[in-house]
């Protein structure tokens, strides 16, 4: 579904990403993790199409399609679907009204009738209940003074909404108590089929135990330096990044 | 909800829509301004002595005064001695009802989506429509006449109700307040009159509905509206131009009038020409719009999306001399390309626990400057005055300019005055995240724009606020990415 080859990309000149690599096939589960700073956020901007990197080398294939190619918009209406580290708020936009356009707009791309508001509220009802939403948060302005959880269970909730092919969560778990990771993990699992694939980045494996990954790849100065399974996220946990980074800053000098 | 998205798919056309001209037969004056002009408009419409004479005698004060010039707007010196100051469609005779109204005429007003049969209205909205210089029909009279509300033209008010016209005609905005209302009250040719009597509550928005068709033509119209104590009355304004290359001038008179406990809510959709992308042609709009709450408890409150018109120039205004009187005014003004708008209000608190409220929302794109300009004045015997503005501004790329001018005037110190201020740029964050969703930017813009200016289009009846959104996302097109 997804064929990242040797991704290069840079912001006002600093390389970020130095060669990435990675194959996600159609119901497989991905987790990312890395120190901060390694450049798992720019990976997720890069891929949603994000217009401050500039891309230095390598190439995307998106069932088939040079994803590189394509606006924002269209990378999301082709299925591309990012859950914001750090969701961005809308005054006087409802998230109601906020997501009618995008639904709407995602379904006009893919030759579909428009879904009128009895059909659009319906559809919400039922999404809603997959991540327990609270109905009054979708009538406020679009996570505006929304708390940080809130936040992320919104970014859920529009998953569940845009039905997306590639859904890429970059730090869902993070704010999230405890019930509430519970909720949104069951939901992710819930949304998962044969015909989808999830990226996750977190930096905990707590959130690994809920969603359960096919791969676990460790980001590194903008690499991939090391891929397992779930077991690698375990060890992560409890030795830290510091061998792995020993080990790629030693071969480094060599 | 369903009406956004309505708006959203209706986002095609990228020009001003209503920028066609219609021919049709005309009557109208020499060009140039004498007095000469003045008493040939008068004769054609049939007026009173004392109605001349006080055009006469604006014409006078008119001569001896000179184009305000402190305004932050630029535009070549008007040449108003080239213009035609009367403009009317030909009409055999008189019509007496809708029937008789010459059928192009009508379908002008079709054209702009707005029927002027009444039994095919579905909203209870009852419409004066004014071509050029003068109403060509107004709806549902009958049904108003029997709840004693007076809606007619100006024309026709002077004839049925010539008392109170003379009672009212200038008692808010008088002759000599300024050099565009001196020149209106020379010239105007008609308008709207509307009268609530007392204790009536008006069932149905009135509207006016603006049209400019006549070529090098200026529109000089009068609006009155008088309620009674105890009344209420919302009343809607329209407007729109034909595309010209040269400009136009537009100098309007608005006056309301408030008893004691009434309220009048005046709604303006104004979408003028703008002129082209270059900044040719356009509509000049220097227009005054003033109401006086006179009576106790008594609240006038302006609400006005701006988005046509090459220069602008506006302040609708209270004059809060009853106690416990309330003065509201919400405003988005949106430029783009070569306008310019300078607009705001004037608060003016005469009287005891008087309030105010100003919401001003600019939104600027393009090259266009946006100006507020805002006065908060409390007098002597004003205790206990408050007001609160709110003046935000929106920036769209990074040549175009925002301006706020407060001014603030107390002479009470009982006086609570506060002002809030905020300038921001539409962020690449925001439209980043829609284009995420599948929004393309144009859409994420009336998006962004439309939740901004939320507060001042809910002030708007829900038909006009659907028209108001519409024309906000047409404005700015094309203005981001
Ligand atoms: N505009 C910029 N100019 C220079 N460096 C930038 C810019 N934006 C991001 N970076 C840098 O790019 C690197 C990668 O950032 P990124 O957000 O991708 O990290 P991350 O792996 O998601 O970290 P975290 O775990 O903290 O979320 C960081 O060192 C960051 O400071
Ligand atoms: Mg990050």
């Amino acid at each position: 579904m997804l064929t990242i080859k040797n991704l290069h990309a840079s912001i006002e000149g600093t390389p970020i990403l130095r060669g990435i690599n990675l194959e996600v096939k159609a119901g497989e589960i991905h987790a990312i993790m890395g120190p901060n700073g390694s450049g798992k956020s720019t990976l997720a901007s890069v891929l949603a199409g994000r217009e401050e990197y500039e891309i230095t080398a390598g190439e995307v294939s998106f069932k088939g399609k040079d994803l590189l190619e394509l606006s924002p918009e269209d990378r999301a209406r082709e299925g591309v679907f990012l859950a914001f580290q750090y969701p961005v708020e809308i005054p006087g936009v409802s998230s109601t009204n906020f997501l009618r356009t995008a639904v709407n707009q995602v379904r006009e791309y893919r030759g579909e009738e428009p879904l009128d508001a009895v059909k659009f509220l319906t559809l919400m009802k039922e999404k809603m209940k997959l991540v327990e939403m609270d109905q009054k948060l979708l009538s406020r302005s679009l996570n505006e003074g929304f708390s940080g959880g809130e936040k992320k269970r919104n970014e859920i909730f529009q998953m569940a909404m845009l039905a997306p092919t590639l859904s890429i969560l970059d730090e869902t778990d993070s704010g999230l108590d405890i019930d509430a990771l519970r909720i949104v993990s069951n939901g992710v699992n819930q949304l998962k089929s044969k015909d989808n694939a999830t990226i996750v980045v977190t930096h905990y494996q707590r959130l690994l135990d809920y969603i359960v990954p096919d791969f676990v790849h460790v980001l590194y100065k903008g690499q991939i330096v090391k891929s397992g399974t779930k077991e690698l996220a375990l060890e992560l946990e409890e030795k830290g990044y510091d061998w792995i980074k020993d080990e790629v800053d030693s071969n480094a000098t060599v | 909800m369903s009406k956004d998205n309505q708006i959203l798919e209706e986002l095609t056309s990228k020009e001003y829509e209503h920028g066609w001209s219609v021919n049709y037969e005309a009557d109208e004056a020499p060009v140039g301004l004498t007095e000469d002009t003045i008493r040939w408009i008068s004769t054609k419409k049939e007026e009173p002595q004392w109605l001349l004479d006080w055009r006469l005698k604006a014409f006078k004060t008119w001569e001896a005064m000179y184009e305000p010039k402190w305004a932050n707007v630029h535009y070549p010196k008007i040449d108003l001695q080239s213009l035609k100051y009367y403009s009317a469609p030909k009409q055999a005779s008189k019509p007496k009802n809708l029937d008789e109204v010459d059928p192009e005429l009508l379908d002008i007003y079709k054209r702009l989506g707005i029927n002027l049969n009444e039994q095919k209205r579905l909203q209870g909205i009852a419409v004066d429509a004014v071509l050029d210089s003068v109403s060509v029909a107004t709806t549902f009279k009958g049904t108003l006449s029997k709840l004693g509300i007076v809606f007619c033209s100006f024309s026709e008010a002077v004839k049925e109700h010539p008392e109170l016209v003379k009672k009212y005609l200038g008692s808010v905005v008088p002759m000599t307040d300024n050099y565009y209302a001196a020149l209106n009250s020379a010239v105007f040719s008609d308008g709207s009159f509307c009268y609530i009597p007392k204790g009536v509550r008006c069932p149905m928005e009135l509207s006016t509905y603006f049209r400019i068709n006549a070529a090098n033509t200026g529109q000089f119209e009068r609006t009155l509206i008088v309620a009674e104590d105890e009344s209420y009355v919302s009343y809607l304004e329209g407007c729109t131009a034909p595309q010209r290359d040269e400009n136009q001038l537009h100098a309007a008179v608005v006056e309301i009038y408030a008893g004691a406990h009434a309220e009048v809510k005046y709604s303006t959709v104004q979408n003028w020409f703008p002129g082209d992308k270059e900044g040719k042609g356009g509509i000049y709009n220097f227009v005054t719009k003033r109401g006086i709450c006179a009576g106790d408890f008594s609240k006038i409150s302006w609400t006005q999306v701006e988005t046509g018109s090459a220069v602008t120039w506006k302040y609708p205004s209270c004059i809060l001399k009853g106690d416990n009187s309330i003065g509201e005014f919400y405003s988005v003004a949106v430029t783009n390309n070569y306008q310019q708008a300078d607009t705001g209000t004037k608060m003016i608190h005469i009287g005891k626990n008087t309030k105010s409220r100003i919401v001003s929302k600019g939104i600027s794109a393009g090259k266009s400057q946006n100006s507020y300009r805002g006065q908060v004045q409390v007098m002597k015997r004003a205790t206990n005055a408050r007001n609160f503005s709110q003046c935000d501004s929106l920036l769209m790329g990074d040549r175009c300019g925002a301006h706020t001018f407060p001014y603030i005037d107390i002479n009470n110190p009982t006086a609570k005055v506060e002002h809030e201020a905020t300038t921001s740029k539409i962020g690449e964050d925001q439209l980043f995240y829609c284009n995420q969703r599948g929004i393309a930017t144009e859409d994420a813009v009336a998006l962004i724009v439309n939740g901004y200016a939320k507060e001042v289009l809910n002030q708007l009846p829900m038909e006009f606020a659907v028209e108001a959104q519409k024309l906000l996302a047409l404005t700015l097109e094309g203005s981001v990415g």
